[in-house]
């Protein structure tokens, strides 16, 4: 569950938990897109560093490591499947080191971004944001209620793990299909009871009247700030130098970078 | 025989929910651990079998640490019925979620059988045994819950929270069943806030208090000594209320049967009346 751990929001006041969701969102966006055009260790290793001082503005070191560390497994897989690939068809050794380092590098500032997205992005926040830009209540609530009852899923999956095991439930005995038939227990109750509370979860919204006027207001309205345009301006700044280097600029890799100077 | 000694332990959210607990519970004790919520009496109990593990300190069940039995062998001789029966029931019929943990711990078929119908039949379930869990009502879930786990016999019964959503009846079935469970020497652990339903049963209590023991001894003197109920945030079982509020009458201190606190008042009458 430590995937989930590095998306968890806690309440802290820091300039980048401040910035307007929107903006931040297109940051990640943003991001997004250069992570995906550039597929060369050096750029991808820039775009790895230049997101490091959100981190340390933001104050959520502990809990952004704590991600890195739980997407350590399946950036250890497409490590070594992409070397692997890599190196049998007949690519040098270092060449294909470089690319599978590259391609979990572009994994590692997916879930980077992503990461500081959500640590910083409290979920009221996000259905505020949906809301401004004009979606429809109901799917902004829907969709931040989803967000918010993720950890609790969490717990609850963990609680009826133990009471299983409790009644001799062994998950990780028998084959590969005994291993997956080995979940129904966990999962029967798991449905069932996430069920029972939305149902119950739309009782307790009924009877505090929810949808009794079409016309909502909010308490807090999202404004854009200095700190926002200043975002703004970065971000542009990266995607466009970014979009520059991948059309003009020729990008050596670091085999020929190390060979040029030894 | 449980043997903990000096426990700590930490959630990976950073929650020390365990401060240095010493306890042992002997073969055949019947033992309410008490106290406010997020005292860690629920973390406390999940390491008696084994479903958590100390950070610091060790525990023995059986002069086995937990630490190198899996919890299914462990499982086996501590049986845990969780506060709430949805997060474990899940098949078709009640009859087959009582024989669950009986396949898991390889039992045989003619023995499963007999085991569940012998469980159904003690909590008064038999009428049921073909119907889905999720149709009965919470009370009765809770029944089939604790059936699942009696049903293979565990040495030590651990109860979570067993007397929530129980008519007074029920409480008092529960009550004549542990009751019984001690006779036949098993080991009984309850965690509960029901002041009045340990005070009946009459248990060995133990209170906690974040993440400590605060106090640990006969019901009785426990649930009548003030200054540590107000420390676990518990109030009294109501007859002692009651003997603590008349200190003119200079009633014993230390009731908390009702059988018995009505002798003392009775013979106070007729000595008055003489």
């Amino acid at each position: 569950m430590s995937v989930f751990d590095g998306l968890k929001f806690r309440r802290v006041y820091s300039p980048i938990h401040n910035l307007d969701p929107r903006i931040k969102f297109i940051y990640v966006l943003a991001i997004f897109v250069i992570a995906i055009i550039f597929w060369e260790l050096i750029p991808l290793i820039v775009l790895f560093i230049i997101q490091i001082p959100f981190v340390v503005l933001a104050g959520v070191k502990r809990e952004w490591l704590r991600s890195m560390r739980g997407g350590a497994f399946l950036a250890s897989i497409i490590f070594v499947t992409n070397f692997v690939v890599a190196y049998f068809a007949g690519r040098g050794l270092a060449e294909s080191l470089e690319n599978a380092i590259a391609l979990t590098l572009r994994f590692i500032v997916l879930i980077e971004s992503f990461s500081i997205f959500f640590l910083t992005t409290s979920p009221d926040h996000l259905g505020l944001a949906l809301e401004q830009t004009g979606m429809p209540y109901e799917f902004c609530f829907a969709f931040t209620t989803a967000v918010r009852f993720v950890p609790v899923l969490a717990e609850e999956a963990q609680t009826i793990m133990d009471a299983q095991k409790a009644r001799g439930l062994e998950l990780e005995r028998g084959n590969f299909l005994k291993r997956i038939r080995n979940y129904i227990p966990i999962l029967i109750p798991l449905i069932v009871s996430a069920i029972r509370r939305s149902l119950e979860l739309a009782e307790a919204m009924e009877s505090r009247a929810w949808g009794a006027t079409k016309k909502r207001t909010n308490l807090y309205v999202l404004k854009i700030h200095k700190n926002d345009f200043f975002l703004i301006v970065i971000t542009i700044g990266i995607l466009a130098t970014a979009i520059f280097i991948r059309l003009y600029v020729p990008i050596p890799s670091l085999n020929q970078l190390l060979k040029g100077i030894f | 025989m449980i043997e903990v000694e000096d426990v700590y332990f930490r959630y990976p959210n950073g929650v020390e929910a365990l401060k240095g607990v010493s306890l042992t519970i002997k073969n055949g004790e019947f033992v309410a651990i008490m106290g406010q919520n997020g005292a860690g009496k629920t973390t406390l109990v999940k390491h008696f079998n084994g479903l958590l593990k100390p950070t610091k300190g060790r525990v023995l069940v059986d002069e086995a640490e937990t630490t190198k039995v899996s919890v299914a062998t462990l499982a086996r001789k501590v049986g845990f019925v969780f506060q709430n029966p949805d997060h474990q029931l899940f098949c078709e019929t009640a009859e087959e979620e009582i024989a669950f943990a009986l396949k898991n711990f390889g039992f045989k078929e003619t023995i499963i059988k007999r085991r569940v119908q012998w469980a159904l039949n003690l909590l008064g379930l038999t009428q049921y045994k073909k119907i889905s869990p999720f149709m009965l009502s919470g009370g009765e879930r809770k029944r089939v819950a604790l059936a699942s786990v009696l049903a293979w016999n565990p040495k030590i019964l651990i109860l979570d929270e067993p007397t929530i959503g129980q008519d007074y009846q029920q409480k008092e079935k529960l009550r004549q069943f542990i009751l019984q469970m001690k006779t036949q020497r098993k080991t009984v652990i309850i965690v509960t806030h029901d002041v009045e339903f340990v005070a009946e049963c009459n248990p060995r209590v133990v209170l906690m208090r974040e993440g400590k023991i605060v106090a640990d001894g006969e019901a009785k003197e426990i649930l009548t000594n003030e200054e540590v109920l107000t420390q676990a945030s518990i109030v009294p079982p109501q007859i002692a209320q009651i003997f603590m509020q008349m200190p003119s009458l200079q009633l014993p201190k230390n009731i908390i049967d009702v059988y018995e606190a009505r002798e003392i008042l009775l013979k106070m009458l007729r000595s008055d009346a003489k």
